[in-house]
Order: structure tokens, then C-alpha cells, then sequence
């Protein structure tokens, strides 16, 4: 149970200021149903920038009512350019502190004041472009097709992993798997082919991982300064060395995983699995 | 701190209120009758006898030997005792077969054997459907050669949907692989019969039946391969060192007793109860949903969508009334995402931030669903009203 201060209880059960204000002069939106909470602030501001009337709608816990609701009191009567002034702590200490793991909330409710003075000053605030893909997590196309290219991503399964894409009802697979294929072509056509039934001996195993590693890897490591060799291979357990600057690179992990054990699957075994030596 | 009178407690499947003739039987192990049950002494001997009579009322539910089972400190640890007993056995073999939905306890664990040992280890987690049932077809693929264990939970803690185990267990023994089932939730609230089974180790917690919290059972079939998680004395038979929890045990043991007794009351009145809290909320509340399968579910769980709100706040405001439920909201939580069972199962996020789990046990009456029923509705609609999505 999360500790609430008196405040915020008071403020979750008997919330101020809850709906919308009538023509309202700035309007804020944030947040999402699949974030678990969002807000929307309507304010009314008079001709001498001094907001009149605030009024709040919030789903979420009871830390982002209670921010919700005490924000429409801070900012009733203060003006415009004081009211952008106010800050995510400054809701928190008017609760009298949240859990941290609820900072979120009051975080919530700047945002969402930001973007009502926004509106009221017909500034458009640098919002999220493209097309929403991931309507649970509202992951736009935009955003997916950069993470794509940034991360190098080759699955719908990394896509999600990397934008949360399709983490939730998963309807939108489909959708991920167009976009990546028309953002890396044929390449994420990962395609096992079909391996004899005859099983390899270990000494064509090891000539073949040999053989896929001098062809298909050493190349694309040694034009980064580094270089692979492997050390043992134990049934499916394939055991390398990364020298060279692959030796203390940071990724040397995912080189292994999503590198070298993705061609060695590809052109030897599909059960592989590549170890680092350590 | 005393406990509140007025406490409407559904919320049983996080844990029970020991029953007073529990506590009465456990009572004097904490007081008079403190002598370490491998004593040679007679004032040791007797509580060697308190135990082996627990035993034997333990093994009297499960439809088991009293030697198939061993004391354990709670469902955590049988469940850990269970599935590194057989990788430990088989280690040339690679591969376990879980589900998407299980406890912690079970999920936690194969996701670490898998990570912590650079993947070594291969886990299969079957799919569940809309109503959180299982693919039969994709759990036969999945059986191999490589297979260690199959580790299934018997019910789900959050929706009730009871898995098929038995026919699970059979399809693993035909191929020789270890089945494991986390019956926590099961023991107790539906019959069970092992020794008709072909379920090699189950594991079970004492404060899901009405025991105190801290103790729990693993049953091991005669004849399984067995290793110890706890290495120490000979306590257990060999499998479990550590000093018995006595006072635990025997309340367990008395525990068992009376879920026997009971086992009727929960399948029919409880069950009764819950379905009228089910249907009323289900049918008086716009916009709401049951999350599991509607009829091969336990008896005494319901798990209930109130979609546009979320979870914390439902739950804080019928804190307000006494009523204690849980929630498969992120907030409830502490993460960002709503429960991986109803996730599993596809449950719309809209839905999954909104879900209460009610769950009633025998000691829950018609006034408290009464009540229950009466006051939710004001609850949900009161939050859909600072609710920006709620266009009601």
C-alpha cells in the first residue's frame, strides 16, 4: 500500500475543480490510457492574463487525481505568466509530498499546464508527428521506423522490445512487420533454411562454423577494428573470443547475440548458441 | 494494531485469516510443547508425532502418501525446491516448458535460469487465449527430448482459470519428462486426487487455506528423482534439512483438515456467493467485463474489468467502505504495465488498468456481497466522472 500524505487523500476523495470549463481559453491533453493515466486541463483566462476558472478530468491513481485536483487550485487567480512558472515539485510540496514512484503524476500535471498555456498562446509545442501505430502505447510510425534504423532492428519482437510497440493487445504486429520490411528491404527476411536430417559430425561442425565466421562475420568486425576467433564447441554451445576493439566494446553482447549467432543459425545449425569466453 | 470489524476481506487469494481452530491447534507448539521433534526424548517425541499426524491430514487432501510430502517455508520455496530438483537431475537436459501467466515464483525463476546462465537453459512459455485457457496443440509441440520439466500452474492467481493439468501431466510422462504443477491456488478450493495423477511434484502454500503465512508443502511422487534445495540435517527424509516449523506445520496440518471438511461449502455456497457478486456487478455496471473463463475457474475468484477508471483508485475508495479486492493496474504495482496475466490474454489496456480481483473465501456472507454489490456502482461511476475518456 502506497503511503499517501493527508493531503492527497483529501484531495483524491473529494477532488476540486472536476470537468470542463466552458470555451475554454487554453486546453491541455497528456497522457494515454495505455500509460495508465491522463489528463486534461481546461482553463479560462481573462483579458488581463489572469486564469479564472480551471477545471480538470484525470484517469489514473489516486496520485494523479490529487495532483490534478490541487494544480486547478494553485493556478486559479494567478496569472498566465506566473502559472508557467510552476513546476512538478511545486504540485508535490502542495500535496505534501508523493511516493516516488508517483512523481510521474505531478510531472503529468506540469505537462499538461505547459500545454494548456500553450494552446491559450496558439504555440504549437513540439508534439509527437507521424501516424499512431501502437494505439496501447501510441507509438507513431515515425518514432518506430527511426528506432528501426537507430537500433538496427531486425524483429517485431526487437521493435517492442526497443518502443514498446506492440507490447500490449498486439494487434498492430501486422503493421510492425510492413514497416520493417519496407524500412530494411529483404534483410529482415531472416529465413532458416530447411537443414539436412543427416546430423554433422562435430569436426564439419566446426569446419562449417569456421568456414560461416570467416566468411560472414570476420568481414563486417574487422572493418570496425576487431576481430573473432572461436575457442570451443560443445554439442549446440558455440564458444568465441571478440579481439581486437570488439575485445572492450560495450555491445560485445548483443555483437554475439544478435550478430554472430543470428549468421551461425542462419548458415549451420538453427539450435546454436553462441557463448562469449570469459 | 487490531483488527477492523467492520474488514470486508475478498481478497483471499492474497492471503487467508487463519481459522480460529487453527490457531487453537498451533497454540501449544508456541507454548508448552516446544521440544525439537528429532529429540530422542519423549518431550521431543511427541512433537515428532504432532508432525507426522499433520503429515498424514496433508496427504489426506492431496490424495497422496504421507512420505510424498515435505515441509517446505512457503510456495516460493517449493516451487524453487521443485524445478531446480530436476534441471540438477537431468542436466543435459536444456529446455523447460512454463506458461505466460504463472506466479512470480515460477516465472521469475525460469526467466533468471535462462539469463544468469547466458542461455543455456531454453524456455518455452505457452500462450494463453482471450479467456486465458491454454493451446493444447502448442503445448504437444513443444514437448522434446531436451525437456526438463513442464512447470504449469494448477489455477491462476488472478483470473482462477484452472489449467488442465492432469491431462498436461499425462502427455509429459508418456515422453519421461518431469510435471510440476503450482497448485497454491488449487489446494483446497477444488478436489485433488495425486495418486491418481501422473503429477510428479506440486507445490502448495499454508496461508492460502486458512494456515499461517511461512509455511508451505511440496509433494515429490514416490519414486521421482529428487534433489534438495536446502542442504542440512536430516529433517524431511533428507529432502528439506532445517528445523520443522513446527507450530506452522501443525496448523497446516489442521489447515487441510478443515479444507476437507469444507470443500463442499466453497464449491457450492462460496461459489454461489461469488457468482451473484459476479453477475450483479457484471449487470449493474455499464462498460464492465470478466477477465478468465467463464465456468473452469475456481470457485471463489472473480476478476472483474471497470473499463476508463484505474485500478488504485477503485481500490482506495472501497478501502473506504472496509472492502479489501486487488488490482491488475501498473499503479497497483509499481511498474508501468498492467498485469502480464491479463496482458497474456489480451485484456485491452483500457480494460487492464480498471480490473479487481475479488476473491472470497468461506467466511465471506450474503450481507458483506450485499454490500459489496451496493456500493462499487457509485464507486465506478463517481471515478468515470474525472474520467477524460469516459463519455457516459
Amino acid at each position: 500500500m502506497w503511503e499517501y500524505t493527508d493531503k492527497v487523500q483529501q484531495h483524491f476523495l473529494s477532488p476540486q475543480n472536476v470537468g470542463e470549463v466552458e470555451d475554454p481559453s487554453g486546453t491541455g491533453d497528456v497522457g494515454s490510457l495505455a500509460c495508465g493515466d491522463a489528463l486534461r486541463l481546461t482553463l479560462k483566462i481573462d483579458a488581463n492574463d489572469i486564469i479564472v476558472d480551471a477545471k480538470f478530468k484525470t484517469f489514473g491513481c489516486a496520485s494523479a487525481i490529487a495532483s490534478s485536483s490541487v494544480l486547478t487550485e494553485m493556478v486559479k487567480g494567478m496569472p498566465v505568466d506566473e502559472a508557467a512558472k510552476i513546476t512538478n515539485e511545486d504540485i508535490a510540496q502542495a500535496l505534501g509530498g508523493l511516493p516516488k514512484e508517483k512523481m510521474h503524476c505531478s510531472v503529468m500535471g506540469r505537462e499538461a499546464l505547459e500545454a494548456a498555456i500553450a494552446d491559450y498562446r496558439g504555440l504549437t509545442l513540439p508534439k509527437a508527428e507521424g501516424e499512431v501505430v501502437c494505439e496501447c502505447f501510441g507509438v507513431t510510425d515515425i518514432e518506430i521506423i527511426r528506432a528501426i534504423k537507430e537500433s538496427n532492428l531486425r524483429s517485431v519482437e526487437e521493435i517492442t522490445n526497443f518502443t514498446k510497440a506492440g507490447g500490449g493487445c498486439g494487434k498492430c504486429e501486422d503493421k510492425l512487420r510492413v514497416l520493417l520490411e519496407t524500412t530494411v528491404g529483404g534483410k529482415a527476411q531472416i529465413v532458416i533454411p530447411q537443414m539436412p536430417q543427416k546430423k554433422m559430425t562435430a569436426l564439419q561442425k566446426i569446419k562449417k562454423i569456421e568456414e560461416v565466421l570467416e566468411r560472414e562475420v570476420r568481414p563486417g568486425l574487422r572493418k570496425d577494428g576487431g576481430d573473432i576467433e572461436l575457442v570451443d564447441v560443445d554439442g549446440d554451445f558455440v564458444t568465441v573470443a571478440l579481439r581486437g576493439t570488439c575485445k572492450s566494446c560495450s555491445k560485445s553482447q548483443t555483437t554475439i547475440k544478435e550478430y554472430v549467432e543470428k549468421k551461425l543459425r542462419e548458415f549451420v545449425l538453427p539450435s546454436l548458441i553462441v557463448e562469449e569466453n570469459s | 494494531m487490531a483488527a477492523n470489524p467492520n474488514v470486508i476481506y475478498m481478497d483471499n487469494n492474497a492471503t487467508t485469516r487463519v481459522a480460529p481452530e487453527v490457531v487453537e491447534a498451533m497454540m501449544p507448539y508456541l507454548t508448552e510443547a516446544y521440544g525439537n521433534p528429532s529429540s530422542m526424548h519423549t518431550f521431543g517425541g511427541v512433537v515428532g508425532q504432532a508432525i507426522k499426524e499433520a503429515r498424514g491430514k496433508v496427504a489426506a487432501l492431496l490424495g497422496a502418501d504421507p512420505e510424498e510430502i515435505v515441509f517446505t517455508s512457503c510456495g516460493t520455496e517449493s516451487d524453487s525446491t521443485a524445478i531446480l530438483s530436476a534441471i540438477r537431475t537431468y542436466p543435459e537436459k536444456r529446455h523447460i516448458i512454463t506458461t505466460r501467466v504463472e506466479h512470480p515464483a515460477v516465472k521469475n525463476l525460469c526467466e533468471t535460469l535462462e539469463t544468469a546462465t547466458g542461455h543455456k537453459y531454453r524456455v518455452t512459455k505457452l500462450k494463453v487465449d482471450a479467456e486465458g485457457m491454454l493451446d493444447m496443440q502448442e503445448y504437444e509441440a513443444a514437448l522434446t527430448e531436451d525437456t526438463a520439466i513442464v512447470s504449469v500452474m494448477w489455477a491462476n492467481n488472478e483470473t482462477g482459470v484452472i489449467f488442465p493439468v492432469e491431462e498436461m501431466a499425462r502427455m509429459a510422462r508418456q515422453r519421461g519428462i518431469l510435471f510440476h504443477t503450482d497448485a497454491v491456488q488449487a489446494v483446497g478450493k477444488i478436489p485433488i486426487d495425486l495418486k491418481n495423477l501422473d503429477i510428479d511434484l506440486l507445490s502448495c502454500s499454508g496461508h492460502k487455506l486458512h494456515a499461517p503465512k511461512g509455511v508451505g508443502i511440496l509433494y515429490v511422487k514416490r519414486g521421482t528423482l529428487f534433489v534438495p534445495f536446502m542442504v542440512g540435517g536430516h529433517q524431511e527424509h533428507g529432502r528439506r534439512g532445517g528445523t520443522e516449523n513446527v507450530a506452522s506445520i501443525v496448523a497446516l496440518g489442521r489447515a487441510c483438515e478443515l479444507a476437507m471438511e469444507k470443500m463442499e461449502e466453497e464449491n457450492s455456497r462460496v461459489k454461489k456467493l461469488r457468482d451473484r457478486l459476479e453477475e450483479s456487478l457484471l449487470t449493474s455496471i455499464p462498460k464492465s467485463m470478466l477477465n478468465g473463463h467463464k465456468t473452469l475457474r475456481l470457485p471463489n475468484t472473480a476478476n472483474i474489468s471497470f473499463e476508463y477508471v484505474e485500478g488504485e483508485a477503485i481500490l482506495l475508495h472501497m478501502n473506504q467502505h472496509g472492502i479489501c479486492a486487488s488490482s491488475g493496474s501498473a499503479c497497483t504495482s509499481g511498474s508501468l504495465e498492467p498485469s502480464h496475466v491479463l496482458r497474456a490474454m489480451g485484456v485491452p489496456f483500457t480494460a487492464a488498468h480498471g480490473s479487481i480481483r475479488f476473491s472470497l473465501s468461506i467466511y465471506n456472507t450474503e450481507e458483506e456481497v450485499d454490500l459489496v454489490i451496493a456500493k462499487m456502482p457509485t464507486i465506478i461511476a463517481n471515478l468515470r466522472k474525472l474520467s477524460p475518456f469516459w463519455k457516459g
